[in-house]
């Protein structure tokens, strides 16, 4: 007695999507950045500060974590256990005639589903890119935040308040890629067990199947 | 290596990446003016201290700092002590002070990370006349100065403390300091960075040294004059 035919196929249709490594650089980079933007509503935002107040131990908290925030990046993309993550970094650094057609199609709320895109949307890259680029801008506005004597002082309150500009936008980045996250399961899924469907793969990644099917 | 997934890639992510650190660090140079701009504009909508305007990065907001649990409520019989190397202990309620010479400020709030707050009144006793009144013994070279929310403290010499803009304030923003601001009495330390300025003032103690305060003990410069001070 084996598992039933049907379950057996549906398991072979399944694809990798995510190794071990993304899935760990993914998660700790998420709970990384939440406990960031927790504690630094405690630090901004007045009712909150009322309410959790000390104010020594969320700064050296927010602080600490923030300066930990690349190195489950770093650590990733150091050595050979890297190379999912590295390939996919270059997919998404990369953008083909598809990704423009489904941005423009998605920002006229028309269908994609026919967009010749790999395995990553123009959605996804964005969001990818765009947490990059906010991790680097946080870091150095960060920096000149807590180390403050080696600046002038316009330049800590520029670094402040490009800070709290830049957070402000990430919460909302952030509130969309979760948004997402819950409104698409088997992508959403794909971040704790790697695999997608190949249905899902044909439909939403239609080019990284092609590629998965007659090699690269 | 060629692209694996066909067609002409272009590397926008990179371009995304590099064009917000760009940004960032054309914010960091240029946007001290630029957010005092924002500050004018929304100036009628902060005024007063509340609201969600106070929020938006770069309004004249006071991002108001506890160490403790919440903001500490005073004491319903509050007073302010002068003790220590003096040879009249003071203790003082807000009506004492409201009795004495009072000193008026129209001065900006000055954090050393960066945050200001233009143009805040302050209305209270100058340090120095409080240390006239109580009168200072042999040994008396600085002020150790507690929070009554039980961990803050603040430290000046007595030179510093004797700067006419040095003063004990009992309003800010045109009424009675707040609870939130540290009231009912707080420090105002005109010339240095905001943690010199202790909010819930309750006692100040003439001592023979300079002992750092709590900002100072993770670093910070304990002659935090703006502008001035390295803090190496």
């Amino acid at each position: 007695m084996g598992p039933p035919p049907g379950k057996k196929r549906r398991k072979a249709e399944q694809l990798s999507r995510f190794d071990g490594i993304e899935r760990l650089a993914h998660w700790l980079t998420a709970s990384f950045f939440l406990t960031l933007i927790a504690t630094g509503a405690a630090l901004y935002i007045p009712a909150v500060i009322g309410f959790v107040g000390r104010r020594g131990l969320v700064e050296r908290i927010h602080v600490d974590v923030g300066l930990a925030l690349p190195l489950p990046l770093i650590i990733s993309l150091a050595g050979t256990w890297g190379k999912g993550l590295r390939a996919d970094i270059r997919r998404i650094n990369r953008w083909i005639p598809g990704d423009r057609q489904w941005l423009r199609l998605t920002v006229h709320r028309q269908p994609t589903a026919d967009v010749p895109v790999g395995k990553f949307n123009a959605g996804q890259k964005l969001n990818a890119a765009i947490t990059g680029g906010v991790m680097l801008v946080m870091l150095m506005t960060g920096s000149v935040m807590h180390w403050p004597y080696y600046w002038p002082l316009s330049w800590r309150t520029g670094a402040t308040f490009m800070h709290d500009v830049v957070a402000i936008f990430f919460v909302v980045v952030v509130i969309g890629h979760i948004g997402m996250a819950v409104t698409h399961p088997p992508a959403l899924r794909s971040m704790f067990t790697g695999k997608v469907s190949r249905a899902w793969a044909r439909r939403h990644a239609p080019l990284w199947l092609e590629d998965l099917e007659t090699g690269p | 290596m060629a692209d694996p997934e066909g067609g002409k890639p272009t590397p926008v992510g990179r371009r995304v990446v590099l064009g917000m650190l760009g940004v960032g660090v054309a914010g960091v140079i240029f946007g001290d003016p630029v957010s005092r701009a924002i500050g004018d504009v929304l100036a009628p909508l902060t005024a007063g201290d509340a609201g969600i305007a106070s929020l938006v990065p770069g309004a004249d907001n006071f991002q108001l700092y506890t160490v403790v649990s919440g903001y500490p409520a005073p004491p319903p019989d509050y007073r302010l002590t002068v003790d220590g190397l003096v040879k009249r202990p003071l203790s003082l309620s807000v009506a004492d002070l409201e009795a004495m010479p009072a000193t008026k400020l129209v001065h900006p709030f000055q954090c050393v990370t960066g945050w200001v707050v233009p143009d805040v009144h302050w209305t209270g006793v100058q340090l120095g006349h409080l240390l006239d009144e109580a009168g200072l013994t042999e040994g008396a070279t600085a002020l150790h100065f507690t929070s009554f929310d039980g961990v803050y403290t603040e430290s000046l010499t007595i030179d510093q403390a004797r700067l006419p803009n040095v003063i004990v304030a009992y309003q800010m923003l045109g009424g009675p300091v707040t609870r939130e601001h540290g009231g009912p009495v707080r420090l105002y330390v005109a010339p240095m960075y905001g943690y010199k300025s202790i909010k819930w003032l309750s006692t100040i103690s003439v001592v023979d040294h300079v002992e750092p305060g709590y900002w100072e003990d993770n670093g910070y410069a304990v002659d935090a004059w703006i502008g001035r001070s390295n803090g190496l």
